[in-house]
């Protein structure tokens, strides 16, 4: 379990109100953990707070599960 | 009712009479008031006449540089932001045929683009808040139209159309965004209408007077009160009956 992989799940968990272990690779933030679109930038922009980075918006229309929230945040910190 | 101790507010053209009127009004009712506008000795002269806490933060909304560090600078004050009040406003009449770019560009810039960018920063702020409120000040003007103010009544229904767009979009966060429309409002201008003038328009308004600021002020603060929580995406018309809409 990464660092990066935490500290976005700590975010998805408060944000949305979900269990932890709901909150798996491939789980959805709309389809599996019922986040709205507006959840969903709200997200990015908590990223972006957590992590010091810059999302753009194409970056953040790819970022539809936990999983490529994580290996987008895990580049784009190294 | 209307309480708003320990609501934190922002009023853009707080030296002006509508602004300054929404601000006193805001403070009396327990909010810490953040004063914006060019004229600082102004503002001064206003933040004296304020219970309460105030600030007093300068910004020329022309200046989109500056217009970026505003809702940064009144959160830093006041340690974050409940209530927005965008109610800087600039006019640069002229018949339409006439109306010079720079007209139409500065009015657009100061009354529609400020505004957006102090809402979107805004409401960046009250997302996380799961609260807050947005009032723009509109005008008669932007709903039914004035002959010589093509750029000012865009800019005014402009406003009215974004308010309607945002408040949609964050209802459920339980942000509101509001405008208010005032008709004649007696202000300095005002007074110095000759008596013609003055009945001229007091022919069109029913109420057979001009309006106060403090009149647009009181709708101000219930917009801003918890309980208009169920009010978003309206327009208030404070304008004694010249127009029903």
């Amino acid at each position: 379990m990464s660092d990066v992989s935490d500290r976005v799940r700590k975010i998805v968990v408060e944000h949305l109100n979900v269990e932890a272990d709901k909150v798996t690779e491939k789980a959805s933030f709309i389809d599996d953990l019922g986040a709205d679109s507006l959840d969903q930038v709200e997200l990015v922009m908590a990223f972006e707070e957590e992590f010091s980075v810059e999302i753009p918006d194409d970056a953040a229309e790819n970022i539809q599960t936990f999983g490529d929230a994580v290996s987008f945040l895990e580049k784009a910190v190294n | 009712m209307f309480d708003l101790t320990g609501k934190r507010a922002l009023v853009t053209g707080a030296s002006g009479g509508i602004g300054r009127a929404i601000a006193q009004k805001l403070a009396e009712k327990g909010a810490e008031v953040a004063l914006s506008g060019t004229r600082v000795e102004k503002l001064e002269e206003v933040a004296a006449s304020i219970p309460g806490k105030t600030h007093i933060l300068p910004c020329n909304l022309s200046d989109l540089d500056a217009v970026d560090k505003l809702i940064p600078s009144a959160i830093e004050a006041m340690g974050g932001l409940d209530i927005l009040v965008n109610n800087a406003g600039i006019t640069r009449d002229n018949i339409f045929m006439r109306m010079k770019d720079s007209e139409w560009d500065e009015v657009i810039a100061v009354n529609l683009t400020a505004a957006f960018r102090l809402s979107r920063a805004a409401v960046k702020v009250m997302m996380k808040q799961r609260a807050g409120r947005i009032i723009g000040i509109t005008s008669v003007v932007g709903v039914a139209g004035n002959p010589g103010q093509g750029n000012y009544a865009a800019s005014k229904a402009g406003l009215i159309g974004m308010s309607k767009a945002i408040a949609q979009e964050v209802a459920s966060r339980g942000i509101t965004i509001n405008t208010i429309a005032p008709g004649f409002i007696a202000s300095a201008m005002t007074d110095e209408l000759n008596d013609k003038q003055r009945d001229t328009i007091l022919g069109t308004i029913p109420a057979g007077r001009l309006g106060n600021a403090d009149e647009i002020a009181a709708s101000a603060v219930y917009l801003a009160s918890d309980e208009a929580a169920y009010v978003t995406g309206q327009t208030i018309h404070v304008n004694g009956g010249m127009l029903m809409v």
